[in-house]
């Protein structure tokens, strides 16, 4: 990759961004403007960068996306069989457009919910105070690029002792090819408040686009975060998505992340203990196959004492597909008793198929109890033969313990009709296996 | 069937059967004929290749067929696949359960009936009627239901584990069970009912083969048949009585008592 050819690229991705409406908010103008300096400024990744050794984004570079000025309009028919009968409420976003049409719940309940477009104006003090505090753009040329194109997203807000069992869902739509977005999303739950949000990331064409998304999330001390995270975009799409996470004293943050679609995704997950007796628990799920490839990038920074940290992060690879895991644990100096342990396993379905998995564990105190596992296997043969002499052929058995391998990840998402339907599409992604292996 | 009309039929037929493992001869010129009705067992010491005749008939893959044949009810097990012989209704009690986390013991039950019994001519339950089912052979083993939530085998005692494989056979309801090692780990309860829930589902036209060390078994599943296995081979058949003098005396002298009879 050229210096020239980079140039080009984000060049391309910027185009139109002068054009945005100026927000009410002078902080937020300038914030945009730090954030579009830095995009000029910082050169794209390539496979000569550690952090994306695997990855290799030149078939974005050598795509051409622009963010839609307007997105379409859809209307719910369009969205039927995409909403989740449990949910409090939910922001439905076109292309990155927020849908008010889409979106239903938003005034009921106590928690705030709302588009960041009104947010900045009626919420501007959290909005201030938290927005760009979790994710740097100053060295992440995709972060300043979803800085930059800061106009729609969407604040949560749960004010002390707040607290609502139903998730929140928000749901982002594709239905344009060619078509770049930036999801944008900032949950603040104050003190010994609690929420669960589902980001939601899908299309309706089969075309090829961008989303290029920020996630924030605080938790503050006693807090309880419960974020889930699907990503099934179409199988042309990019997918790169940046989230922070800031967990304060006896707060609880749990993540759960899926990643089915998407030609190349890349999502870094760093979250932060910031506060004694934080629990962070974090689960990936990759089901990749053709020439796909997921790559997630996580960090669990223990920086103060008695923090517990577990992550089970999994990936079932078929075809000539690629997951990338770079699992990182780090316990700072002075985090003394830090509790982490991570996890890593990896089914290959395929002889193309490939995973590299790298945990790093990087401990900076003496009193810690941290432990890293990685397998990479194909399915047990034993396990085979045991269905199989219950009656199962070869393709139903196979389909079945991939399926169980899945499901163990997908069984921790609190909302039953999501979990139905990633069940039922990891069902149906592994019946469209051609199994190779054996 | 009017010539030999006191007979009742042959459910299977093992005919100068040999196997390998990895170019090691494990079963040597095995025969063996079991016919509807009967209760078969097969004892002897470790290594004397017990198990593996077991899993050599539910087709693991492990072992390479050398010589011989299997007639199962006719047909020729050997050249059927694992989920054949299974549909056919061949029944293998595993010694050691296999652990199938993700996998609810329910759906799998369900899954496994649905196959099995559907490929025999009977009607697929949909989840609410297999729960009916279900509950009757539950009770059969004294089983808790809130074991039908739990993944397949994990984190199962090995005592569940060997009444969920009998709950297994009670559901798929083979013609041919074969149990390998069903008594191990169970203690004395466990295998009273385990014992009691095999002759509760032994009928004229089914038949079952115990593959067992001990003879605590055979006090309550009572054998019609005792085969001793020593080296790949069956050295010697008897009666029930025959497991009681292997109690009493060992292994030994059945071998010595075959090499006297093979030089002579």
């Amino acid at each position: 990759m050229t210096d020239a050819s980079v140039t080009t690229t984000l060049d391309s991705l910027l185009r139109g961004q002068s054009e945005l409406p100026a927000s009410p908010r002078t902080w937020l103008n300038a914030l945009r403007a730090d954030a579009l300096e830095r995009a000029n400024a910082l050169s794209v990744p390539s496979t000569r960068d550690e952090e994306w050794r695997y990855t290799d984004l030149s078939p974005l570079y050598k795509s051409s996306f622009q963010r839609l000025q307007r997105a379409p309009t859809l209307d719910t028919q369009a969205i039927e069989g995409l909403t989740l009968p449990e949910a409090h409420c939910r922001l439905t976003f076109v292309d990155g457009h927020f849908d008010a049409s889409l979106s239903t719940g938003l005034s009921e309940g106590e928690i705030t919910v709302q588009p960041l477009a009104s947010a900045q104006v009626q919420k501007s003090g959290v909005v201030q105070t938290h927005l760009a505090r979790y994710v740097a753009f100053a060295d992440d040329p995709f972060t300043a690029l979803n800085t930059a194109w800061l106009q729609d997203g969407v604040l949560v807000h749960a004010e002390r002792d707040q607290s609502i069992a139903a998730p929140i869902h928000l749901l982002f739509i594709s239905t344009t090819a060619d078509a770049a977005s930036y999801p944008r999303v900032l949950l603040v739950a104050e003190r010994g408040a609690s929420c669960t949000i589902v980001e939601d990331f899908l299309a309706l064409h089969e075309g090829a686009y961008l989303v290029n998304g920020v996630t924030e999330i605080a938790a503050e001390d006693g807090a309880r975060v419960r974020h889930i995270r699907v990503q099934r975009d179409s199988l042309a799409a990019f997918h790169i998505a940046t989230c922070g996470v800031r967990v304060a004293r006896d707060a609880h943050y749990a993540g759960t992340s899926v990643a089915l679609g998407a030609r190349i995704s890349r999502y870094n997950l760093n979250v932060t203990q910031a506060g004694e007796g934080a629990e962070l628990s974090i689960d990936g799920l990759a089901l990749i196959g053709g020439r796909q490839l997921a790559d997630t990038h996580s960090l669990l920074d223990h920086t103060t004492p008695n923090g517990r940290g577990r992550q089970l992060h999994k990936c079932i690879v078929d075809g000539a597909a690629r997951a990338v895991f770079n699992g990182k644990i780090f316990v700072r100096p002075g985090a003394q008793r830090t509790d982490s342990a991570q996890q890593s396993r990896a089914l290959l379905l395929s002889p193309r198929a490939q995973v590299d998995a790298k945990p790093q564990l990087e401990i900076f105190a003496d009193d810690v109890k941290c432990a890293h596992g990685a397998a990479i296997g194909q399915i047990e043969r034993e396990q085979l033969f045991y269905l199989k002499s219950r009656g199962l052929d070869d393709v139903s058995a196979r389909n079945l313990l991939t399926f169980a391998f899945a499901a163990e990840i997908v069984a921790r998402i609190p909302v039953p009709s999501l979990v139905e339907r990633l069940e039922r599409s990891v069902m149906q992604r592994t019946q469209t296996q051609n199994w190779n292996s054996q | 069937m009017n010539d030999i009309g006191r007979m009742s039929k042959t459910i299977l037929e093992v005919r100068d059967l040999s196997a390998t493992i990895n170019g090691v001869p494990i079963l040597k010129h095995m025969n063996l004929t079991i016919r509807a009705g009967e209760v078969h067992a097969i004892m002897g010491p470790n290594g004397s290749g017990k198990s593996t005749f077991a899993k050599v008939l539910a087709g693991h893959p492990t072992y390479e067929v050398t010589g011989g044949e299997v007639l199962f009810e006719g047909h020729n097990l050997l050249e059927m696949a694992p989920e054949e012989r299974a549909r056919a209704g061949l029944f293998l009690g595993f010694q050691y359960p296999i652990e199938v986390p993700g996998v609810t013991n329910s759906a799998f039950l369900r899954l496994a009936h649905n196959t099995v019994q559907g490929a025999r001519g009977k009607e697929e339950m949909d989840p609410l009627e297999f729960d009916d089912y279900v509950q009757e052979k539950l009770k059969l083993l004294d089983i808790d239901p809130a074991f039908l939530e739990r993944s397949v085998n994990e984190g199962f005692s090995g005592g569940e584990k060997k009444r969920n494989e009998i709950l297994q056979m009670a559901i798929l309801e083979p013609v041919l069970a074969i149990l390998d090692e069903v008594d191990s780990g169970l203690d004395i309860d466990a295998l009273r009912i385990v014992a009691n829930a095999v002759n509760t589902l032994r009928r004229e036209d089914n038949a079952v083969l115990l593959v067992t060390h001990y003879q605590r078994l055979l006090d309550y599943i009572v054998p019609d048949y005792v085969h001793v296995m020593d080296q790949g081979q069956i050295i010697r058949t008897g009666g029930k009585q025959l497991a009681l003098e292997l109690e009493s005396r060992g292994y030994d002298w059945v071998a010595e008592e075959f090499k006297t009879r093979a030089a002579a």
